[in-house]
């Protein structure tokens, strides 16, 4: 359900590494470009349109109206229910990842406006435990489902998950069950669930909330899959096509309804927005 | 079938063996002979004992893996009547490692679906090593929407190593197959049953196992992810997967305790696949147990119990002072 979170070592870190100095490489064209042009850009490479990974806040900065996100939920805290170790403890694992990120969970979720629409989104974190879902992200993702419910306002969704967290074992695999059954709550009260795939987007976060959007949008060049790439080649023993589990291969086969560049998502989101969300006023 | 062992199976099947030796000597006339079985006999049972009641996680996980453990369609044979198959999910093909059905258990007319792995190798092959596509968790819930429809329970049986990682299944959306019978299982509106009978490997197993309650076979296991490949992405190393089902606590005990599994089905003295017959007869009597009850509480009373049941899975804690 898991899977590996880097594919290749050089590939692991999409945020704009190389604090210092001013120009940096993109990941996809190699192309040295001007870094406050790409933060200017939403963190879009000027050149190929590379889609680098952001922080959750950074995503709600973006979409939302400003000074109008309310974070609910920020207290939950994750606990070690198997005492796991493997190279290092989890309880370390868990530590590091707040101390890099200065947030308690890989999840962020609150209320917010975009352009003038109330919405509760959830937002998971890539640079938390590579957005991994344990329990409290799960937590989070189904009382978010259940704010939606109560206010009737629409629950949008942006994930960027390796999938389910290994070190809370079976617990971890039950909140793909868990957020699921609030999303099937939110769906027969008819409110509107729009899931926003970025990279990347795989394992039981894939195959529970992230696929189950009545509107699925996806950044581009995002990889969504279920199965991690390397898991399926040693299946198969065979190479994996170009462009495989990438945000184009899934809109070509059916699976999401739209990709959307990054300084279109908040206009294409209100679009949406405006659709559907009085669908369940009748 | 050919009966094959595991290595700490081994002392148990040498002394068994050799008790078969014996009894075939004994003509009823030789003192020594009968004395020699009775002491035989008492030390295999402790042996017996020794063994299974300081099995490890990993120890279980090969039980739940046994060639000769029995599979879904064993247990169709062994306890259910007038099985009658159905196939495809009426969009892309049938899925074969998904079986699914009408059966009487034990006079109550269920639908049946379950997992299955396939004995000898063009079985397996057949199966997929019980590996479904998207099309196999696509036909369960067409006979999940048909069962709602027609008022029948619904029984499914979990088995596999896991969702199929092909090209295929992921072009026709595994994921979205998986995540849809989770969010549908979660709303059914008729009862569901789930019998956890082997491995029950992560989103794989999954979706077909959300429902009202969840039964698991004494050796079987049920994991985010097998054993072997949270080794090799935790530890880099697959000869670590010992000491990964270890630290995942994947057994049925472990997951009684932590609420995952609310019956833990007993298995025949050295495992299920010692004596199907016995195993079966267990699996019914528990299977009986958990749907009666489940067949006159209120549609609304059993959707609000199977919501709270999921939505409590979990541990947590809310730090003081709020702040994070
Ligand atoms: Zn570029």
């Amino acid at each position: 359900m898991a899977i590996r979170l880097f594919r290749k070592k050089d590939e692991g870190d999409k945020r704009i590494k190389i604090p210092e100095g001013m120009w940096i490489k993109c990941d996809a064209c190699l192309e040295i470009i001007y870094k406050p042009e790409v933060e200017r850009n939403l963190n879009v490479c000027p050149k190929c349109v590379y889609h680098f990974r952001i922080p959750a806040m950074e995503r709600i900065r973006t979409v939302t109206d400003e000074g109008t996100f309310d974070e609910f939920a920020r207290e939950l805290e994750s606990v070690d229910p198997l005492n796991f170790s493997d190279t290092k403890k989890y309880v370390d694992r868990i530590k590091e990842a707040k101390k890099k990120t200065g947030r308690n969970e890989a999840v962020i979720t609150g209320k917010a406006r975009i352009n003038g629409i109330d919405v509760v989104l959830a937002v998971l974190d890539f640079e938390f435990q590579g957005g991994s879902m344990g329990s409290v992200v799960g937590e989070k993702v189904a009382l978010a489902a259940e704010a939606a419910l109560e206010s009737r306002f629409p629950l949008i969704i942006f994930s960027a998950s390796g999938g389910a967290r290994m070190q809370e074992g079976t617990l971890s695999l039950m909140q793909m069950a868990k957020t699921s059954a609030a999303l099937a709550r939110l769906s027969d009260a008819r409110i509107l669930f729009i899931s926003v795939l970025t990279d990347p987007t795989t394992g039981g976060v894939a195959a529970s909330f992230a696929m189950l959007g009545d509107v699925i949008i996806s950044e581009p060049g995002a990889l969504v899959g279920f199965a991690g790439p390397r898991v399926i080649e040693q299946t198969i023993k065979q190479k994996l096509p170009e462009g495989f589990q990438r945000a184009e291969f899934l809109l070509e086969h059916g699976m999401v309804d739209m990709i959307v560049e990054r300084s279109r998502l908040k206009a294409t989101l209100t679009q949406i927005l405006r659709y559907l969300s009085s669908a369940g006023d009748r | 079938m050919i009966l094959q062992y595991l290595d700490f199976e081994r002392p148990i099947v040498d002394l068994e063996n050799r008790l078969d030796q014996l009894k075939r000597l004994d003509d009823g006339t030789d003192k020594g002979v009968r004395e020699e079985i009775g002491k035989l006999e008492k030390k295999i049972g402790k042996i017996r004992k020794e063994v299974f009641s300081n099995l490890t996680r990993w120890q279980v996980t090969q039980l739940a893996r046994h060639p000769n453990r029995p599979y879904m369609l064993d247990y169709v044979n062994l306890l259910f009547k007038n099985f009658l198959e159905l196939h495809g999910d009426r969009a892309f093909r049938d899925d074969p490692p998904v079986v699914c059905g009408f059966a009487e258990l034990d006079g109550q007319k269920v639908l049946l679906i379950g997992q299955q792995k396939g004995r000898n190798t063009n079985e397996k092959i057949y199966r997929n090593f019980g590996m479904a596509n998207p099309e196999g968790y696509r036909k369960a819930l067409r006979m999940m929407k048909m069962a709602e429809k027609f008022n029948l329970p619904v029984v499914t049986f979990i088995d596999t190593p896991g969702a199929f990682p092909g090209i295929g299944a992921e072009e026709r959306g595994q994921s979205e197959a998986i995540a849809r019978n989770l969010l549908e299982m979660a709303h059914l509106k008729t009862p569901i049953v789930v019998a956890v009978i082997g491995e029950g490997g992560s989103g794989g197993a999954l979706a077909l196992g959300v429902g009202d309650e969840i039964l698991m076979m004494e050796y079987a296991i049920y994991s985010v992810i097998s054993p072997e490949g949270c080794a090799s992405i935790l530890w880099r190393d697959t000869a670590k997967a010992e000491v990964a089902a270890e630290m995942m606590k994947i057994t049925a005990q472990d997951l009684k305790r932590f609420g995952v599994v609310d019956r833990i089905v007993p298995e025949p003295l050295g495992g299920a696949h010692r004596d199907h017959k016995a195993a079966a007869d267990a699996l019914k009597a528990a299977l009986v147990e958990a749907l009666y009850p489940l067949l006159h509480m209120p549609t609304a009373h059993l959707l609000e119990r199977r919501y709270r049941k999921f939505r409590e899975m979990g541990a947590l804690k809310k730090k003081a002072g709020g702040a994070g």
